[in-house]
Protein backbone atom coordinates (compact mmCIF):
# COMPACT_ATOMS: atom_id res chain seq x y z
CA UNK A 1 0.00 0.00 0.00
CA UNK A 2 0.87 3.59 -0.76
CA UNK A 3 1.48 5.77 2.23
CA UNK A 4 1.32 9.87 2.16
CA UNK A 5 3.21 11.46 5.20
CA UNK A 6 2.88 15.38 5.48
CA UNK A 7 5.40 17.24 7.59
CA UNK A 8 6.16 21.36 8.60
CA UNK A 9 8.89 22.77 9.24
CA UNK A 10 8.86 24.76 12.16
CA UNK A 11 11.40 26.40 14.81
CA UNK A 12 13.12 23.44 16.52
CA UNK A 13 11.39 22.87 19.43
CA UNK A 14 14.17 23.65 21.79
CA UNK A 15 14.26 27.37 20.50
CA UNK A 16 13.52 30.05 23.04
CA UNK A 17 10.89 31.86 21.10
CA UNK A 18 10.91 35.50 20.62
CA UNK A 19 8.03 37.64 19.92
CA UNK A 20 8.90 40.17 17.60
CA UNK A 21 8.75 43.67 18.76
CA UNK A 22 6.17 44.75 16.30
CA UNK A 23 3.60 42.07 17.36
CA UNK A 24 2.72 40.43 14.23
CA UNK A 25 4.18 37.45 14.87
CA UNK A 26 7.28 35.52 15.97
CA UNK A 27 11.12 36.24 14.89
CA UNK A 28 12.24 33.27 12.55
CA UNK A 29 14.42 35.13 11.25
CA UNK A 30 18.35 32.97 12.15
CA UNK A 31 16.42 30.70 14.25
CA UNK A 32 17.29 26.85 13.90
CA UNK A 33 14.16 24.83 12.28
CA UNK A 34 13.40 20.96 12.25
CA UNK A 35 10.86 19.11 11.24
CA UNK A 36 7.81 19.40 13.72
CA UNK A 37 8.05 16.59 16.30
CA UNK A 38 5.25 14.35 15.74
CA UNK A 39 5.93 14.44 12.01
CA UNK A 40 8.79 12.77 12.78
CA UNK A 41 6.78 9.78 14.41
CA UNK A 42 4.68 10.18 11.26
CA UNK A 43 7.74 9.28 8.72
CA UNK A 44 8.87 6.99 11.40
CA UNK A 45 5.98 4.81 11.55
CA UNK A 46 5.92 5.00 7.98
CA UNK A 47 9.35 3.81 7.34
CA UNK A 48 8.67 0.97 9.63
CA UNK A 49 5.61 -0.39 7.84
CA UNK A 50 7.84 -0.62 4.81
CA UNK A 51 9.92 -2.57 6.32
CA UNK A 52 7.46 -4.71 7.65
CA UNK A 53 6.32 -4.98 4.25
CA UNK A 54 2.98 -3.05 4.86
CA UNK A 55 4.04 -0.20 2.60
CA UNK A 56 5.27 -0.10 -0.63
CA UNK A 57 5.72 3.36 -1.24
CA UNK A 58 6.13 6.37 0.98
CA UNK A 59 5.43 9.97 -0.29
CA UNK A 60 6.07 13.02 1.87
CA UNK A 61 4.68 16.19 0.89
CA UNK A 62 4.58 20.01 2.35
CA UNK A 63 2.90 23.22 1.69
CA UNK A 64 5.43 25.53 2.30
CA UNK A 65 8.53 28.24 0.62
CA UNK A 66 10.82 26.56 -1.12
CA UNK A 67 13.17 26.35 1.84
CA UNK A 68 11.18 23.41 3.26
CA UNK A 69 12.67 21.26 0.88
CA UNK A 70 15.56 20.74 3.61
CA UNK A 71 12.55 19.43 5.29
CA UNK A 72 11.47 16.67 3.01
CA UNK A 73 15.26 15.95 2.19
CA UNK A 74 15.59 14.69 5.66
CA UNK A 75 12.10 12.84 5.50
CA UNK A 76 13.42 11.60 2.38
CA UNK A 77 16.87 10.23 4.30
CA UNK A 78 15.00 8.71 7.16
CA UNK A 79 13.20 6.49 4.50
CA UNK A 80 10.75 8.21 2.68
CA UNK A 81 10.66 7.41 -1.41
CA UNK A 82 9.61 10.86 -2.96
CA UNK A 83 8.63 14.17 -1.98
CA UNK A 84 5.78 16.89 -3.33
CA UNK A 85 6.44 20.45 -2.54
CA UNK A 86 3.36 22.44 -2.84
CA UNK A 87 5.16 26.02 -2.97
CA UNK A 88 3.68 28.97 -1.52
CA UNK A 89 5.50 32.17 -0.85
CA UNK A 90 2.94 33.29 1.63
CA UNK A 91 2.27 31.37 5.02
CA UNK A 92 -0.98 28.76 4.07
CA UNK A 93 -3.47 28.24 6.20
CA UNK A 94 -4.98 24.96 7.92
CA UNK A 95 -7.81 24.77 5.05
CA UNK A 96 -5.29 25.96 2.54
CA UNK A 97 -2.87 22.98 3.85
CA UNK A 98 -5.93 21.00 3.58
CA UNK A 99 -7.00 21.87 -0.37
CA UNK A 100 -3.65 21.33 -1.51
CA UNK A 101 -3.63 17.96 0.04
CA UNK A 102 -6.69 17.11 -1.27
CA UNK A 103 -5.38 17.39 -4.97
CA UNK A 104 -2.35 15.03 -3.52
CA UNK A 105 -4.39 12.64 -2.77
CA UNK A 106 -6.76 12.51 -5.71
CA UNK A 107 -3.67 12.07 -7.59
CA UNK A 108 -1.52 9.51 -5.90
CA UNK A 109 -3.86 7.63 -4.06
CA UNK A 110 -2.57 6.29 -1.19
CA UNK A 111 -4.75 3.98 1.22
CA UNK A 112 -3.34 5.62 4.13
CA UNK A 113 -2.00 9.24 5.31
CA UNK A 114 -0.11 9.66 8.51
CA UNK A 115 0.06 13.07 9.86
CA UNK A 116 1.35 14.92 13.20
CA UNK A 117 -1.20 15.39 15.92
CA UNK A 118 -0.11 18.61 15.63
CA UNK A 119 2.35 21.50 14.82
CA UNK A 120 4.48 22.80 17.49
CA UNK A 121 3.81 26.29 15.90
CA UNK A 122 0.67 27.44 15.80
CA UNK A 123 -0.67 24.44 17.51
CA UNK A 124 -3.80 24.02 15.59
CA UNK A 125 -4.34 20.21 15.89
CA UNK A 126 -6.92 20.48 13.21
CA UNK A 127 -5.34 19.38 9.57
CA UNK A 128 -5.90 16.10 10.06
CA UNK A 129 -9.23 16.28 11.31
CA UNK A 130 -10.20 18.64 8.53
CA UNK A 131 -8.61 16.58 5.94
CA UNK A 132 -10.28 12.97 6.90
CA UNK A 133 -13.87 14.86 7.00
CA UNK A 134 -13.23 16.70 3.50
CA UNK A 135 -12.00 13.21 2.37
CA UNK A 136 -14.73 11.45 4.10
CA UNK A 137 -12.14 8.71 5.25
CA UNK A 138 -12.09 7.30 8.95
CA UNK A 139 -9.72 9.26 11.21
CA UNK A 140 -7.43 8.23 14.15
CA UNK A 141 -5.99 10.53 16.39
CA UNK A 142 -3.24 11.06 18.91
CA UNK A 143 -2.32 7.44 17.60
CA UNK A 144 0.25 5.42 19.77
CA UNK A 145 0.23 2.39 17.90
CA UNK A 146 -0.78 1.28 14.24
CA UNK A 147 -1.39 -2.29 13.29
CA UNK A 148 -2.24 -2.48 9.45
CA UNK A 149 -4.37 -6.01 8.83
CA UNK A 150 -6.07 -6.25 4.92
CA UNK A 151 -8.04 -3.04 4.63
CA UNK A 152 -8.56 -2.33 8.23
CA UNK A 153 -6.03 -0.85 10.53
CA UNK A 154 -6.40 -1.15 14.56
CA UNK A 155 -5.31 2.03 16.24
CA UNK A 156 -4.67 3.49 20.03
CA UNK A 157 -5.24 6.55 20.54
CA UNK A 158 -3.86 8.82 23.99
CA UNK A 159 -6.81 9.62 25.48
CA UNK A 160 -7.38 11.91 29.16
CA UNK A 161 -8.59 8.90 30.86
CA UNK A 162 -5.94 6.67 29.04
CA UNK A 163 -6.05 4.81 25.70
CA UNK A 164 -9.22 3.54 23.44
CA UNK A 165 -8.73 1.12 20.52
CA UNK A 166 -10.49 1.65 17.33
CA UNK A 167 -10.58 0.00 13.91
CA UNK A 168 -10.42 2.12 11.10
CA UNK A 169 -11.33 1.32 7.84
CA UNK A 170 -8.83 1.98 5.22
CA UNK A 171 -8.16 4.39 3.08
CA UNK A 172 -7.69 6.89 7.00
CA UNK A 173 -5.85 9.68 8.54
CA UNK A 174 -3.71 8.72 11.32
CA UNK A 175 -2.42 11.67 13.29
CA UNK A 176 0.71 11.15 15.26
CA UNK A 177 1.19 10.93 18.75
CA UNK A 178 4.85 11.37 20.61
CA UNK A 179 4.33 7.66 22.12
CA UNK A 180 3.70 6.20 18.45
CA UNK A 181 7.64 5.51 17.76
CA UNK A 182 11.10 6.57 18.90
CA UNK A 183 12.32 8.30 15.61
CA UNK A 184 16.11 7.32 14.46
CA UNK A 185 18.38 9.31 13.43
CA UNK A 186 19.22 9.47 9.48
CA UNK A 187 22.84 7.56 8.84
CA UNK A 188 25.44 9.19 6.57
CA UNK A 189 24.33 6.82 3.88
CA UNK A 190 21.12 7.44 3.89
CA UNK A 191 21.98 11.40 3.52
CA UNK A 192 23.76 10.90 0.46
CA UNK A 193 21.45 8.55 -0.67
CA UNK A 194 18.38 11.06 -0.19
CA UNK A 195 20.38 14.02 -2.16
CA UNK A 196 19.00 11.77 -5.84
CA UNK A 197 15.50 10.98 -4.15
CA UNK A 198 12.91 12.82 -6.74
CA UNK A 199 11.33 15.95 -4.90
CA UNK A 200 8.61 17.31 -7.14
CA UNK A 201 7.50 20.97 -7.15
CA UNK A 202 4.34 21.79 -7.60
CA UNK A 203 3.59 25.81 -7.29
CA UNK A 204 0.31 26.35 -4.67
CA UNK A 205 -1.74 28.53 -7.89
CA UNK A 206 -1.80 24.69 -9.83
CA UNK A 207 -3.57 23.42 -6.91
CA UNK A 208 -5.98 25.15 -5.84
CA UNK A 209 -4.12 27.97 -4.34
CA UNK A 210 -4.71 28.93 -0.94
CA UNK A 211 -8.37 29.06 -0.47
CA UNK A 212 -9.48 32.41 0.42
CA UNK A 213 -7.72 32.34 4.28
CA UNK A 214 -10.48 32.76 7.06
CA UNK A 215 -7.91 33.59 9.82
CA UNK A 216 -6.80 36.80 10.25
CA UNK A 217 -3.83 37.34 13.04
CA UNK A 218 -4.48 40.89 14.97
CA UNK A 219 -1.40 40.44 16.87
CA UNK A 220 0.92 38.26 18.67
CA UNK A 221 2.08 38.84 22.20
CA UNK A 222 4.64 37.84 24.71
CA UNK A 223 2.59 35.77 27.48
CA UNK A 224 2.37 37.20 31.49
CA UNK A 225 5.48 36.45 32.75
CA UNK A 226 5.83 34.61 36.14
CA UNK A 227 7.92 36.28 38.99
CA UNK A 228 11.08 34.38 39.91
CA UNK A 229 9.84 33.82 43.34
CA UNK A 230 12.11 32.61 46.31
CA UNK A 231 14.58 29.63 47.05
CA UNK A 232 14.15 28.61 50.57
CA UNK A 233 16.21 26.91 53.13
CA UNK A 234 14.40 24.15 54.63
CA UNK A 235 10.93 22.62 54.65
CA UNK A 236 10.19 24.08 57.82
CA UNK A 237 10.27 27.66 56.55
CA UNK A 238 8.48 25.70 53.15
CA UNK A 239 5.87 24.72 54.77
CA UNK A 240 5.49 27.70 57.05
CA UNK A 241 5.12 29.43 53.69
CA UNK A 242 2.89 27.52 52.10
CA UNK A 243 0.32 28.12 55.01
CA UNK A 244 0.70 31.72 55.96
CA UNK A 245 1.85 33.66 52.89
CA UNK A 246 0.82 31.38 49.80
CA UNK A 247 -2.17 30.16 52.26
CA UNK A 248 -1.93 26.98 49.90
CA UNK A 249 -2.44 24.06 52.37
CA UNK B 1 -28.05 32.74 16.14
CA UNK B 2 -27.21 30.63 18.67
CA UNK B 3 -23.91 29.25 20.08
CA UNK B 4 -23.66 25.14 20.41
CA UNK B 5 -21.58 23.54 23.38
CA UNK B 6 -20.83 19.41 22.71
CA UNK B 7 -20.96 18.15 25.44
CA UNK B 8 -18.49 15.63 27.13
CA UNK B 9 -20.04 13.34 29.23
CA UNK B 10 -19.81 9.81 30.27
CA UNK B 11 -23.18 8.83 29.49
CA UNK B 12 -24.17 9.35 33.04
CA UNK B 13 -22.69 12.54 33.92
CA UNK B 14 -21.17 15.48 32.71
CA UNK B 15 -17.02 16.26 32.44
CA UNK B 16 -15.94 18.94 34.13
CA UNK B 17 -13.95 21.04 31.70
CA UNK B 18 -17.90 20.91 29.72
CA UNK B 19 -18.68 23.56 32.53
CA UNK B 20 -15.81 25.54 31.50
CA UNK B 21 -16.83 25.17 28.21
CA UNK B 22 -20.21 26.75 28.70
CA UNK B 23 -19.43 29.33 30.45
CA UNK B 24 -17.28 30.46 27.28
CA UNK B 25 -20.10 30.06 25.19
CA UNK B 26 -22.42 32.01 27.81
CA UNK B 27 -19.80 35.34 27.61
CA UNK B 28 -20.53 35.21 23.18
CA UNK B 29 -23.64 37.21 24.63
CA UNK B 30 -25.97 34.54 22.74
CA UNK B 31 -28.54 31.32 23.53
CA UNK B 32 -26.57 28.84 24.30
CA UNK B 33 -27.94 25.32 23.25
CA UNK B 34 -25.45 21.79 24.67
CA UNK B 35 -25.78 18.70 23.04
CA UNK B 36 -25.47 15.48 24.70
CA UNK B 37 -24.93 12.74 22.00
CA UNK B 38 -24.25 9.15 23.70
CA UNK B 39 -26.11 5.61 24.61
CA UNK B 40 -28.47 5.75 26.96
CA UNK B 41 -27.17 8.97 28.28
CA UNK B 42 -30.22 10.75 30.00
CA UNK B 43 -28.69 11.17 33.05
CA UNK B 44 -25.81 13.51 31.18
CA UNK B 45 -28.68 15.45 29.37
CA UNK B 46 -30.67 15.90 32.64
CA UNK B 47 -27.32 17.21 34.40
CA UNK B 48 -26.85 19.40 31.27
CA UNK B 49 -30.68 20.59 31.90
CA UNK B 50 -29.52 21.89 35.69
CA UNK B 51 -26.51 24.20 34.32
CA UNK B 52 -27.03 27.83 34.46
CA UNK B 53 -27.52 29.73 30.79
CA UNK B 54 -28.26 27.24 29.13
CA UNK B 55 -31.48 27.49 26.88
CA UNK B 56 -31.64 24.40 25.37
CA UNK B 57 -30.59 20.24 25.55
CA UNK B 58 -30.22 18.78 22.42
CA UNK B 59 -30.49 14.76 23.25
CA UNK B 60 -29.41 12.26 20.71
CA UNK B 61 -29.57 8.54 22.16
CA UNK B 62 -27.91 5.77 19.94
CA UNK B 63 -25.41 3.33 20.01
CA UNK B 64 -23.91 4.99 17.37
CA UNK B 65 -22.48 7.77 19.70
CA UNK B 66 -21.40 5.24 22.98
CA UNK B 67 -17.88 5.40 22.06
CA UNK B 68 -17.85 9.04 20.74
CA UNK B 69 -16.56 8.33 17.40
CA UNK B 70 -15.23 10.99 15.66
CA UNK B 71 -16.94 10.07 12.61
CA UNK B 72 -20.45 9.69 14.14
CA UNK B 73 -19.96 12.72 16.14
CA UNK B 74 -18.75 15.32 13.78
CA UNK B 75 -21.46 14.14 11.12
CA UNK B 76 -24.55 14.90 13.52
CA UNK B 77 -22.73 18.18 14.66
CA UNK B 78 -22.06 19.09 11.24
CA UNK B 79 -26.12 18.17 10.71
CA UNK B 80 -27.19 20.74 13.38
CA UNK B 81 -24.49 23.31 12.40
CA UNK B 82 -25.94 25.51 10.04
CA UNK B 83 -28.66 27.06 13.06
CA UNK B 84 -25.65 28.16 15.04
CA UNK B 85 -23.40 30.42 14.87
CA UNK B 86 -20.67 28.96 17.14
CA UNK B 87 -19.72 25.55 18.20
CA UNK B 88 -17.80 25.07 21.10
CA UNK B 89 -16.22 22.14 22.61
CA UNK B 90 -13.12 21.43 25.53
CA UNK B 91 -9.80 21.52 24.57
CA UNK B 92 -9.89 17.74 25.62
CA UNK B 93 -8.88 14.38 24.02
CA UNK B 94 -12.44 14.71 23.09
CA UNK B 95 -12.74 17.85 21.37
CA UNK B 96 -9.53 17.67 20.10
CA UNK B 97 -10.75 14.19 18.33
CA UNK B 98 -14.33 15.43 17.28
CA UNK B 99 -14.47 19.34 16.41
CA UNK B 100 -11.78 19.65 13.53
CA UNK B 101 -14.08 16.88 11.54
CA UNK B 102 -16.86 18.82 12.01
CA UNK B 103 -15.19 21.88 11.02
CA UNK B 104 -14.18 20.28 8.15
CA UNK B 105 -17.67 18.73 6.79
CA UNK B 106 -18.54 22.27 7.06
CA UNK B 107 -15.67 23.43 5.03
CA UNK B 108 -14.53 25.77 8.38
CA UNK B 109 -11.47 25.80 9.92
CA UNK B 110 -11.06 25.52 14.24
CA UNK B 111 -10.29 28.18 16.41
CA UNK B 112 -8.03 25.93 18.74
CA UNK B 113 -7.48 26.26 22.52
CA UNK B 114 -8.80 29.41 23.30
CA UNK B 115 -7.83 31.90 26.21
CA UNK B 116 -10.12 34.47 25.50
CA UNK B 117 -13.21 36.08 23.79
CA UNK B 118 -13.03 39.47 22.53
CA UNK B 119 -15.67 39.05 20.49
CA UNK B 120 -17.68 37.02 18.53
CA UNK B 121 -15.19 36.42 15.90
CA UNK B 122 -12.03 37.89 18.01
CA UNK B 123 -10.22 34.85 20.15
CA UNK B 124 -7.32 34.54 21.95
CA UNK B 125 -5.07 31.52 22.11
CA UNK B 126 -1.43 30.53 22.49
CA UNK B 127 1.10 29.12 20.59
CA UNK B 128 4.39 28.27 20.29
CA UNK B 129 3.58 25.78 23.75
CA UNK B 130 2.39 28.92 25.23
CA UNK B 131 5.27 31.14 24.44
CA UNK B 132 3.18 33.89 22.60
CA UNK B 133 -0.13 34.18 23.13
CA UNK B 134 -2.12 35.08 19.70
CA UNK B 135 -5.50 37.32 19.19
CA UNK B 136 -6.86 35.77 15.62
CA UNK B 137 -10.21 37.04 14.21
CA UNK B 138 -12.02 34.45 12.09
CA UNK B 139 -14.14 35.10 8.88
CA UNK B 140 -15.76 31.36 8.80
CA UNK B 141 -19.55 31.77 8.81
CA UNK B 142 -19.65 29.45 11.64
CA UNK B 143 -16.66 29.78 14.49
CA UNK B 144 -15.33 26.05 15.39
CA UNK B 145 -14.26 26.54 18.99
CA UNK B 146 -12.25 24.65 21.27
CA UNK B 147 -11.86 25.73 25.03
CA UNK B 148 -9.07 25.91 27.17
CA UNK B 149 -10.74 25.13 30.54
CA UNK B 150 -8.31 26.54 32.77
CA UNK B 151 -9.05 30.00 31.31
CA UNK B 152 -12.51 29.94 32.13
CA UNK B 153 -14.63 29.76 35.24
CA UNK B 154 -16.83 26.90 35.59
CA UNK B 155 -20.61 27.38 35.00
CA UNK B 156 -22.91 26.44 38.10
CA UNK B 157 -25.65 24.10 38.38
CA UNK B 158 -28.49 26.52 38.75
CA UNK B 159 -30.61 26.21 35.86
CA UNK B 160 -33.72 24.16 34.61
CA UNK B 161 -33.93 24.37 30.72
CA UNK B 162 -35.67 21.49 28.09
CA UNK B 163 -34.07 19.21 27.11
CA UNK B 164 -35.11 17.71 23.62
CA UNK B 165 -34.61 14.52 21.92
CA UNK B 166 -33.41 14.64 18.57
CA UNK B 167 -33.73 11.34 16.46
CA UNK B 168 -30.97 11.99 13.78
CA UNK B 169 -28.25 9.09 13.80
CA UNK B 170 -25.24 9.41 12.45
CA UNK B 171 -23.58 5.95 11.79
CA UNK B 172 -20.82 6.58 8.94
CA UNK B 173 -19.32 2.45 8.97
CA UNK B 174 -16.21 3.92 9.05
CA UNK B 175 -14.50 3.27 12.24
CA UNK B 176 -15.46 0.97 15.04
CA UNK B 177 -15.22 1.64 19.07
CA UNK B 178 -13.16 -1.35 20.44
CA UNK B 179 -12.37 -0.79 23.79
CA UNK B 180 -11.28 2.09 26.35
CA UNK B 181 -8.36 1.03 28.68
CA UNK B 182 -9.43 4.21 31.68
CA UNK B 183 -6.91 4.27 34.16
CA UNK B 184 -8.40 3.73 37.98
CA UNK B 185 -8.01 6.05 40.43
CA UNK B 186 -9.52 7.43 43.93
CA UNK B 187 -7.96 10.49 43.56
CA UNK B 188 -9.38 13.81 42.28
CA UNK B 189 -9.25 14.32 38.11
CA UNK B 190 -6.27 16.79 37.41
CA UNK B 191 -8.75 19.43 35.85
CA UNK B 192 -10.35 19.99 38.92
CA UNK B 193 -8.05 19.17 41.87
CA UNK B 194 -7.33 21.95 43.95
CA UNK B 195 -3.15 20.70 44.78
CA UNK B 196 -1.45 18.93 42.18
CA UNK B 197 2.05 17.02 43.27
CA UNK B 198 3.89 16.28 40.19
CA UNK B 199 6.82 14.16 39.31
CA UNK B 200 9.34 14.07 36.78
CA UNK B 201 12.58 11.47 35.89
CA UNK B 202 14.21 12.29 39.24
CA UNK B 203 12.04 9.70 40.57
CA UNK B 204 14.58 7.19 38.82
CA UNK B 205 11.39 4.36 38.93
CA UNK B 206 8.15 3.56 38.95
CA UNK B 207 8.23 2.33 42.86
CA UNK B 208 10.28 4.92 44.12
CA UNK B 209 7.46 7.82 42.19
CA UNK B 210 4.97 5.83 44.33
CA UNK B 211 6.68 5.41 47.52
CA UNK B 212 7.71 9.13 47.13
CA UNK B 213 5.04 11.20 45.33
CA UNK B 214 1.48 9.24 46.47
CA UNK B 215 2.23 9.47 50.38
CA UNK B 216 2.33 13.73 49.91
CA UNK B 217 -0.44 13.63 47.48
CA UNK B 218 -2.46 11.59 49.71
CA UNK B 219 -1.88 13.89 52.76
CA UNK B 220 -3.04 16.90 50.31
CA UNK B 221 -5.70 14.82 48.57
CA UNK B 222 -3.99 16.04 45.75
CA UNK B 223 -4.14 14.48 42.51
CA UNK B 224 -0.92 13.03 40.66
CA UNK B 225 0.97 14.65 37.87
CA UNK B 226 4.38 14.02 35.72
CA UNK B 227 6.48 15.57 33.32
CA UNK B 228 6.53 13.27 29.78
CA UNK B 229 10.00 11.99 30.78
CA UNK B 230 8.53 10.25 33.96
CA UNK B 231 5.73 8.72 31.85
CA UNK B 232 7.60 7.45 28.91
CA UNK B 233 10.02 6.14 31.27
CA UNK B 234 6.98 4.26 33.12
CA UNK B 235 7.12 5.76 36.32
CA UNK B 236 3.01 6.57 36.06
CA UNK B 237 0.37 6.38 33.11
CA UNK B 238 0.03 8.54 30.24
CA UNK B 239 -3.17 10.57 31.42
CA UNK B 240 -1.14 11.91 34.50
CA UNK B 241 1.00 13.96 31.99
CA UNK B 242 1.41 17.74 32.27
CA UNK B 243 2.03 19.89 29.17
CA UNK B 244 2.04 20.71 25.60
CA UNK B 245 1.22 17.23 25.06
CA UNK B 246 -0.66 16.48 28.01
CA UNK B 247 -2.68 17.74 29.94
CA UNK B 248 -3.25 21.97 30.98
CA UNK B 249 -4.02 22.46 34.23
CA UNK B 250 -3.53 25.49 36.56
CA UNK B 251 -4.76 24.54 40.52
CA UNK B 252 -4.02 26.48 43.42
CA UNK B 253 -1.01 24.37 44.57
CA UNK B 254 1.63 22.72 42.27
CA UNK B 255 4.28 21.38 43.80
CA UNK B 256 6.76 19.82 40.66
CA UNK B 257 9.70 17.29 42.22
CA UNK B 258 12.51 16.03 40.45
CA UNK B 259 10.96 17.98 36.78
CA UNK B 260 13.09 20.28 35.09
CA UNK B 261 10.36 22.51 33.92
CA UNK B 262 11.26 21.96 30.12
CA UNK B 263 9.01 24.61 28.32
CA UNK B 264 6.87 21.96 26.89
CA UNK B 265 5.77 21.17 30.81
CA UNK B 266 5.61 24.65 31.86
CA UNK B 267 3.44 24.94 28.73
CA UNK B 268 1.01 23.26 30.83
CA UNK B 269 1.47 24.12 34.51
CA UNK B 270 3.08 28.00 34.95
CA UNK B 271 -0.80 29.51 35.36
CA UNK B 272 -1.12 27.56 38.50
CA UNK B 273 -1.74 29.75 41.33
CA UNK B 274 1.12 28.93 44.22
CA UNK B 275 4.16 27.04 42.48
CA UNK B 276 6.82 24.52 44.34
CA UNK B 277 9.75 23.00 43.12
CA UNK B 278 12.25 20.66 44.46
CA UNK B 279 15.62 20.07 42.24
CA UNK B 280 18.51 19.16 43.07
CA UNK B 281 20.10 21.28 39.87
CA UNK B 282 19.71 25.09 41.55
CA UNK B 283 19.86 26.09 37.85
CA UNK B 284 17.20 23.97 36.51
CA UNK B 285 13.96 25.99 34.19
CA UNK B 286 11.55 25.31 36.86
CA UNK B 287 12.20 27.32 39.50
CA UNK B 288 11.63 30.50 37.22
CA UNK B 289 8.30 29.92 37.29
CA UNK B 290 8.29 28.67 41.02
CA UNK B 291 7.16 31.00 43.86
CA UNK B 292 9.28 28.15 46.27
CA UNK B 293 12.20 26.23 45.59
CA UNK B 294 14.37 23.68 47.47
CA UNK B 295 17.31 22.91 46.33
CA UNK B 296 18.35 19.29 47.25
CA UNK B 297 17.85 16.10 47.23
CA UNK B 298 13.88 15.37 46.48
CA UNK B 299 14.57 11.57 48.22
CA UNK B 300 15.21 13.24 51.49
CA UNK B 301 13.12 16.76 51.07
CA UNK B 302 9.93 14.89 50.20
CA UNK B 303 9.10 12.63 53.06
CA UNK B 304 10.16 15.22 55.34
CA UNK B 305 7.60 17.28 53.21
CA UNK B 306 5.31 15.01 53.77
CA UNK B 307 5.28 14.65 57.58
CA UNK B 308 5.24 18.08 57.92
CA UNK B 309 2.25 19.04 56.52
C1 LIG C 1 6.80 18.12 20.87
C2 LIG C 1 7.14 17.85 22.30
C3 LIG C 1 6.12 17.82 23.23
C4 LIG C 1 6.40 17.57 24.56
N1 LIG C 1 5.37 17.57 25.44
C5 LIG C 1 5.64 17.43 26.76
C6 LIG C 1 4.61 17.49 27.74
O1 LIG C 1 3.42 17.62 27.42
N2 LIG C 1 4.94 17.38 29.03
C7 LIG C 1 6.23 17.22 29.45
O2 LIG C 1 6.46 17.14 30.66
N3 LIG C 1 7.22 17.13 28.55
C8 LIG C 1 6.96 17.22 27.22
N4 LIG C 1 7.98 17.11 26.32
C9 LIG C 1 9.31 16.68 26.80
C10 LIG C 1 10.13 17.80 27.42
O3 LIG C 1 10.83 18.46 26.39
C11 LIG C 1 11.14 17.23 28.43
O4 LIG C 1 11.94 16.27 27.80
C12 LIG C 1 10.50 16.59 29.65
O5 LIG C 1 9.52 17.45 30.21
C13 LIG C 1 11.56 16.31 30.70
O6 LIG C 1 11.00 15.64 31.80
P1 LIG C 1 11.69 15.77 33.24
O7 LIG C 1 11.72 17.19 33.65
O8 LIG C 1 11.01 14.80 34.14
O9 LIG C 1 13.14 15.17 32.98
P2 LIG C 1 14.54 15.90 33.02
O10 LIG C 1 14.57 17.07 32.13
O11 LIG C 1 15.56 14.85 32.83
O12 LIG C 1 14.64 16.46 34.49
C14 LIG C 1 14.83 15.69 35.62
C15 LIG C 1 15.11 16.67 36.75
O13 LIG C 1 15.18 15.96 37.98
C16 LIG C 1 16.20 16.52 38.77
N5 LIG C 1 16.63 15.49 39.69
C17 LIG C 1 17.21 14.29 39.38
N6 LIG C 1 17.44 13.59 40.52
C18 LIG C 1 17.02 14.35 41.56
C19 LIG C 1 17.02 14.19 42.97
N7 LIG C 1 17.46 13.06 43.55
N8 LIG C 1 16.53 15.19 43.73
C20 LIG C 1 16.04 16.32 43.16
N9 LIG C 1 16.03 16.53 41.83
C21 LIG C 1 16.51 15.57 41.04
C22 LIG C 1 17.26 16.94 37.79
O14 LIG C 1 18.07 17.99 38.33
C23 LIG C 1 16.44 17.41 36.60
O15 LIG C 1 16.18 18.81 36.66
C24 LIG C 1 7.73 17.33 24.97
C25 LIG C 1 8.75 17.34 24.04
C26 LIG C 1 8.46 17.59 22.71
C27 LIG C 1 9.57 17.58 21.71
N1 LIG D 1 1.91 23.41 5.70
C1 LIG D 1 1.83 22.11 5.93
N2 LIG D 1 2.36 21.21 5.07
C2 LIG D 1 2.29 19.88 5.28
N3 LIG D 1 1.72 19.35 6.36
C3 LIG D 1 1.17 20.18 7.27
C4 LIG D 1 1.19 21.59 7.11
N4 LIG D 1 0.56 22.13 8.17
C5 LIG D 1 0.19 21.11 8.97
N5 LIG D 1 0.55 19.93 8.42
C6 LIG D 1 0.36 18.58 8.98
O1 LIG D 1 -0.74 18.59 9.86
C7 LIG D 1 -0.33 18.25 11.19
C8 LIG D 1 -1.16 19.01 12.18
O2 LIG D 1 -0.96 20.39 12.01
P1 LIG D 1 -1.87 21.51 12.69
O3 LIG D 1 -3.27 21.12 12.48
O4 LIG D 1 -1.48 22.77 11.97
O5 LIG D 1 -1.47 21.55 14.13
C9 LIG D 1 1.16 18.54 11.22
O6 LIG D 1 1.82 17.73 12.17
C10 LIG D 1 1.56 18.18 9.79
O7 LIG D 1 1.75 16.78 9.65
Amino acid sequence: MKILVTVKRVIDYNVNIRVKTDNSGVETANVKMAMNPFDENAVEEAVRLKEKGVATEIVVTTIDAPVAQETLRAALALGCDRAILVSSEKDVQPLGVVGALKKIVEKETPELIIMGKQAIDQEGGQVGGLLAAQLGWAQGAAVSKIEISGDKAKVIRETDEGQETLELKLPAVITADLRLNAPRFASLPNIMKAKKKPIEVIPIAEMGGDVCPTIQILKVTPPPMRKRGVVVPDVATLVNKLKNEAKAI
Amino acid sequence: MAALVIAEHDHKSLKSPLLNTITAALMLGRPVSVLVAGKEASGAAQEAASVGGVSEVLYADDAAYDGFLAENMAALIAKLAPSYSHILAPATSFGKNILPRAAGLCGCAQISDIIGIESEDTFVRPIYAGNAIATVKSTDKIKFITVRSTAFDKATRNGKCSVKKIEEVEDSGLSRFIAAQKTQTNRPDLTVAAIIVSGGRGLESAEKFKTIIEPLADKLGAAIGASRAAVDAGYISNDCQIGQTGKVVAPNLYIAIGLSGAIQHLAGMKDSKTIVAVNKDPDAPIFAVADYGIVGDLFEIVPELTKAI
